[in-house]
């Protein structure tokens, strides 16, 4: 498996796993598929984002270091630095003794969905233009 | 700019009549937000004189029963209590039920998004015991970490409390509260302003300890009102302090210490808890008293390996680029 797979992998389980934060997953019968039960478990699926941001930021520690920031894209760091900047902040707020003023918690999380949500318009955009053109390898990751 | 959209969106769908204004979102996103990120700010607003998080004893020896503290719960909240519309929104898809207890205003056996503290009672080793039940407070609650809308917090003095204004009301809160203390009313709340038949179900209430009254300089109207000193609140080493005394002079039994990783809300028992749980009745808003894990236990776990996990990244390159020098040196193979 290649980087770039690994990212696909992890960028998917990360969406399933931040839309299963909100209660949709449930209230949508989605859980009730045979199989899919695991959606509705919402410590099931706290864990689950942890796991793949943990996943997610060591392949981005990897590749800045190894590759620059250049070879991501201007546009990729930007969100993924929302994304990262906001989240880590909720990690830390999540851990025990730790307790910012609720405005804040509400400034992350909807800037965190906020950033999710772009990052997830700006990758189907990225989809569509590569069936217009043919891309390089790095134009690949969406 | 997308992230801007969706906000512009958001504020676009408020009416006027909406409990939230527009200015309040703004001051909630921008400048409101990003001060309050501010460490001096944020004590100045959130901490206590004291300072540090408060907590609660609760000593069952001295509690008769007599609902002093919820009647005094009932008077003090009466203005937050939510006045639905009806009839509720039908929503999307069908066999998504409202929840309603505006009918039930006066139901006492439970909680219920209009009593946010009732009285349990146990028989035990040939004694009555009565247990005030609120909210726990945790000092490490899931309620408040795992709400992905930011309306359940826990504020630096040590509550938890959910925003009325912000709250949806998918109860999340609820599922991952091991005592699944809050309440839901629909017909209320954000969601009527937003997608009514497509998102949330009204807003969860629960225990705030009087956030409001304390802020002003009061103490929570429950621990006001009680005739026998039942409650007593202060800082959290010195009640736990007073608690573990207690339990050691009078052979009591303590709940709160551990459970969920730690609560500001501490019982003291002259039974064992185990018993308690045992004589109580349990069901919806009738919380039990048996031993809880540390529910977000794994997950803080895992949050040091988010954190670390740029760092091992990096420091991956590194040692591959160190292993491939050494490979050189022992002339093996050159490949990175």
């Amino acid at each position: 498996m290649n980087g770039f797979s690994l990212y696909r992998i992890v960028m998917a389980v990360l969406a399933v796993s931040g839309m299963a934060q909100m209660p949709v997953f449930k209230r949508y019968h989605i859980a009730d598929v045979p199989g899919l039960a695991w959606t509705a478990d919402s410590f099931l699926t706290f864990r689950l984002h942890y796991a793949a941001a943990a996943a997610l930021l060591f392949w981005l520690g990897h590749r800045l270091v190894r590759r620059g920031a250049a070879s991501l894209g201007a546009a990729r760091v930007a969100l993924l630095g929302m994304l990262f900047a906001t989240g880590a902040a909720r990690v830390i707020e999540n851990l025990p003794r730790v307790a910012f003023p609720p405005m804040a918690g509400r400034f992350l999380d909807w800037t965190h969905l906020g950033a999710a949500m772009a990052i997830g318009i700006w990758a189907l955009t990225s989809v569509v233009r590569k069936n217009v053109k043919t891309p390089s390898p790095d134009r690949d990751i969406v | 700019m997308a992230c801007n959209l969706l906000i512009r969106g958001m504020l676009n769908t408020l009416k006027p009549q909406s409990r939230i204004t527009r200015r309040a979102l703004f001051k909630a996103l921008g400048i409101g937000g990003a001060a309050a990120l501010l460490p001096e700010r944020a004590r100045a607003a959130a901490l206590p004189d004291t300072g540090g998080e408060q907590a609660t004893l609760l000593d069952l020896t001295r509690c008769v029963g007599c609902e002093a503290c919820a009647d005094a719960c009932r008077e003090a909240n009466a203005a937050r209590f939510p006045e639905p519309r009806k009839p509720f929104p039908q929503m999307l898809p069908s066999g998504t039920k409202p929840e309603d207890f505006s009918d039930r205003r006066a139901d006492t056996s439970r909680l219920t998004p209009y009593n946010w503290l009732f009285i349990q009672r146990a028989q035990a080793q040939g004694r009555e015991v009565f247990i005030p039940r609120r909210c726990m407070h945790c000092q490490n609650p899931p309620c408040a970490a795992l709400c992905p809308w930011g309306a359940a917090s826990k504020y630096p003095g040590g509550t938890v409390a959910i925003d009325a204004d912000i709250c949806l009301g998918g109860a999340k809160c609820r599922d991952a509260c091991p005592w699944a203390i809050p309440q839901r009313q629909s017909g209320v709340g954000l969601y009527l302003d937003l997608a009514p038949r497509l998102g949330g179900n009204g807003v969860m209430f629960k225990c705030d300890r009087c956030k409001d009254r304390v802020a002003a300089g009061g103490t929570p109207a429950c621990v006001e009102a009680c005739p026998n000193g039942v409650q007593v609140i202060g800082p959290r080493p010195e009640i736990e302090a007073l608690a573990r005394e207690k339990a050691r002079t009078t052979g009591g039994h303590l709940y709160g210490l551990d459970e969920n990783g730690g609560t500001n809300t501490i019982y003291l028992s002259p039974v064992p808890f185990e018993l308690l749980d045992a004589g109580i009745e349990k069901g919806p808003g009738k919380p039990h008293l048996a031993s809880v894990a540390d529910s977000m236990a794994p997950s803080n776990r895992l949050a040091w390996a988010v954190l670390l996990a740029p760092l091992a990244g990096a420091a991956s390159v590194f040692l591959r680029g160190a292993r491939a020098v050494v490979r050189r040196k022992e002339g093996g193979d050159e490949r990175v």
